[in-house]
């Protein structure tokens, strides 16, 4: 008998805490996907570093949200038995690898608002959140670089990878919005200190990846329209076959180990 | 998949502060940035280093092994050589 999904209550701790950690868990899911495909050895190395990277953030946080919503839930049971509508991830990190660009400008979009997300965390009040997002921000600061480096090549590459790396950036910047939206529930807890007040931090986001892109002789999308609703679990279609993949195991054998 | 224009690169790692570095493999990358972010992904995995170096392959020089005879029997019948033949007084403690 197939495992059914978890309850979760959502508090807006618990809530917030699980937003970051699918974040964390689905970009280094995609990441994994790499393994064993990409362009070379050392860029396969590469991706899986950063994915094991964000599925330990992912964990961290995991544990932290079982641990504040007290439900008997875990990490696993966060990971494998909830539905793709009870996911709060970001759309952008959902999105398909596609080719090298795609992916490489996926992560770059996210890394360079992780890293001033994280460092901004640093301060929380929430003593555990300000851990976590010590040990986040040294491995997002490198993520970002790695990127940094990847979409200057692509860009500033041949014909060919620079097609690809506008692409990619055209593609998946109407998903770059999300990041700096927040909710009610997240007002809460900005106001007392614990979250960061995300949409502070697009000016300098901007800055970061405007400059990076004009290195790379890559051109900024003008349009403002931002698609949404992955921190509310309407997600696109590309989510729920990731999900099936990931929890397939524990789905058919309910807490199986090896 | 071979990758025949992409440079070859050597890599080597301090361990910690005081030691030398040491080669520890190669690796192909396009330029000398990312030659050291594959050495950082590839052979710091496991918190090995505190200090990476690339060089391109191609700078290095190296002995010819058929010259091995020429170039190295001659020292092996040099003991002498070998600081050991000599007493060291206690008043210079440990060297």
């Amino acid at each position: 008998m197939p495992a059914a999904s978890i309850q979760v209550s959502e508090t807006p701790l618990v809530l917030y805490t699980l937003r970051r950690a699918d974040d964390a868990l689905i970009l280094g899911h995609r990441l994994s996907e790499w393994c064993g495909h990409a362009p070379m050895l050392e860029e396969d190395m590469a991706l899986a570093n950063m994915g094991l990277d964000l599925l330990g953030q992912a964990r961290e946080l995991y544990s932290y949200a079982a641990k504040v919503e007290g439900n008997g839930n875990d990490e696993d049971k966060f990971a494998y038995l909830r539905d793709v509508r009870q996911y709060r991830n970001l759309l952008l990190v959902e999105r398909p690898n596609g080719d090298f660009a795609h992916t490489m400008a996926r992560q770059f979009f996210y890394a360079a608002f992780a890293d001033l997300y994280w460092l901004a965390m640093m301060a929380s009040r929430d003593p555990t959140m300000a851990a976590i997002a010590a040990r986040s921000e040294k491995e997002s600061a490198y993520h970002l670089r790695h990127c940094s480096e990847w979409m200057v090549r692509l860009g500033d590459g041949t014909d060919e990878s620079h097609r690809r790396a506008q692409n990619a950036i055209d593609e998946l910047w109407a998903y770059t919005g999300e990041m700096f939206q927040s909710d009610e529930s997240e007002r809460g807890l900005i106001d007392v200190g614990i979250a960061v007040d995300t949409s502070a931090l697009r000016p300098r986001w901007l800055q970061t990846v405007s400059s990076v892109l004009t290195e790379a002789t890559l051109t900024l999308p003008n349009n403002d329209w931002m698609q949404q609703g992955g921190r509310f679990g309407r997600h696109s279609e590309h989510l729920g076959h990731l999900l099936s993949q990931l929890q397939s195991m524990q789905r058919t054998f309910p807490g199986a180990t090896w | 998949m071979t990758t025949p224009t992409i440079p070859l690169w050597e890599v080597f790692i301090r361990s910690r502060n005081g030691l030398a570095h040491k080669h520890v493999g190669s690796l192909h990358a396009t330029d000398a940035t990312l030659a050291l972010q594959a050495a950082r992904d590839i052979y710091t995995r496991r918190g090995e280093g505190l200090s990476i170096w690339v060089v391109p392959s191609h700078a290095i020089t190296a002995s010819d092994p058929s010259d091995k005879g020429m170039m190295f029997e001659p020292a092996e019948s040099k003991i002498y050589r070998h600081p050991t033949f000599y007493d060291v007084p206690d008043e210079v403690g440990h060297m």
